[in-house]
């Protein structure tokens, strides 16, 4: 479905660009709202991360358009945005700290089921925070973005072999985090 | 509920329960929209994001080509736009009356200066014009006139907020961005008395007084012009018009 999007972008980056959108936004909020330290943010900082992406396109010569591997290019946009975001809210103390994040509510649960899969999510995206990095950014987009390894070692700029490991090594974290009866 | 066998597939596929879908009104934070309206002079063609107005440029402008305004857009702003279904509330009634004030702005491109010399410039009434100088006063950077100019030159939202209505002190039109005969059309649309003011300014006459009330007032100022001819003073500078013990008007605020 998204496999000639990159070709269809290089012809006519307007037309072709809402479709990229379309086919990433919840990828990138999703990365936004597990790795940022305001996540009421998540959704500017997504919207920013995707006009960084149109004005660079609109830069590039179509062959080089052509070539992109746009999830983990849009992926490596939005976590660079993240991190300038933590590096001037580090500039400015005392402002939040680690917070408990919650999923977005799709509308599709009843009251009780939501509060609780709403608990449980709070408390693992909560965890998910207390992860060093690089693990924790493997991490949510290995296992909360689904992306495969060759994906994941584009982001991460290291071998494919590195980015399992720290797959591996956050599970493990993780999992040391968590009390033995969950949900 | 699904069961699961181990440890790491169980965390595996709670962590994959933290995926989350983007706000429904998620693409309105990225495209902006647009529509072609009726302007004063001639077709506008408007942009507007989730915040508010955010460019308008006359559609004479670009040679009525729409792909010309789409692209000036784009390279401005960083920002893909589509069409609109429909113009956002307000837009025709504000262009109609010269009203812009009521309307939201997105100015998100627009640096403190600048977006002070454009709330300002929202204040001037249709039908009246005020010089530069006024403005740089009035935002409390009464030396900064030219810059003033500048980021008059720069309003991504002219007609809505009318930089039009700002103009040299000497009474002449000056510069605009769409050419200064589209400016000149502008005002006389809103019946400015623009051929008055520019001919005391050649007699060296900035403002007009009443003698009766002991105001005085630019030219163009709805006051002054209900100055009958008997009670009208001529007025070089603030000073002449102090020393003859006048004092300023409230609503054009001359020096």
């Amino acid at each position: 479905m998204t496999d000639d999007l990159p070709l269809r972008l290089s012809q006519d980056l307007e037309e072709a660009f809402p479709d990229v959108v379309s086919a990433y936004q919840h990828a990138v909020f999703t990365v936004a709202l597990r790795m940022s330290a305001q996540p009421e943010d998540a959704a500017d900082i997504s919207a920013e991360a995707f006009l960084r992406a149109y004005t660079a396109l609109r830069g590039y010569p179509p062959q080089r358009i052509g070539q992109l591997q746009l999830r983990p290019w849009l992926l490596t946009i939005v976590l660079n945005l993240l991190r300038n975001e933590a590096r001037a809210a580090s500039r400015r103390p005392a402002e939040v700290g680690l917070v408990a994040v919650s999923g977005v509510d799709d509308g599709r649960e009843g009251p009780a089921e939501h509060a609780q899969r709403h608990d449980g999510q709070a408390r693992l995206g909560g965890l998910l925070t207390g992860l060093a990095e690089p693990q924790r950014t493997a991490v949510v987009l290995r296992h909360v973005v689904g992306l495969p390894y060759a994906e994941l070692a584009a982001v991460m700029g290291c071998p494919e072999g590195t980015a399992k490991s720290h797959v591996t090594r956050g599970l493990h974290r993780l999992r040391s985090m968590i009390p033995e009866e969950t949900t | 509920m699904t069961t699961v066998s181990t440890h790491d597939d169980r965390l595996a596929g709670e962590l994959a329960g933290l995926s989350s879908p983007a706000p429904a009104n998620f693409q309105d934070a990225v495209f902006a929209r647009w529509v072609e309206v009726d302007g004063p002079v001639g077709a506008l063609y408007v942009a507007f994001t989730d915040r508010g107005i955010s460019y308008v440029c006359p559609t004479q402008w670009v040679g009525g080509e729409q792909d010309r305004f789409l692209d000036l857009y784009r390279s401005r702003f960083g920002r893909p736009l589509r069409p609109a279904n429909r113009a956002p509330a307000g837009l025709a009634g504000a262009l109609r009356s010269g009203k812009g004030a009521g309307l939201p702005y997105d100015l998100r491109s627009v640096g403190d200066f600048d977006r002070k010399v454009l709330a300002k410039t929202l204040e001037i009434p249709p039908g009246e014009v005020r010089p530069y100088a006024w403005i740089a006063r009035e935002i409390g950077h009464p030396a900064a006139v030219r810059a003033a100019g500048s980021a008059l030159g720069r309003n991504p939202v002219p007609i809505l907020i009318p930089c039009h209505r700002v103009v040299r002190s000497d009474g002449a039109t000056g510069n605009y961005g769409f050419g200064p005969q589209l400016k000149v059309d502008l005002l006389h649309v809103e019946e400015v008395n623009l051929e008055e003011t520019r001919g005391l300014g050649r007699r060296g006459v900035h403002y007009v007084a009443s003698d009766t009330t002991q105001v005085y007032c630019y030219p163009s100022c709805t006051h002054a012009r209900r100055i009958t001819p008997a009670h009208r003073v001529e007025l070089a500078n603030a000073a002449a018009a102090s020393r003859a013990g006048y004092r300023a008007c409230r609503h054009c605020r001359p020096g």
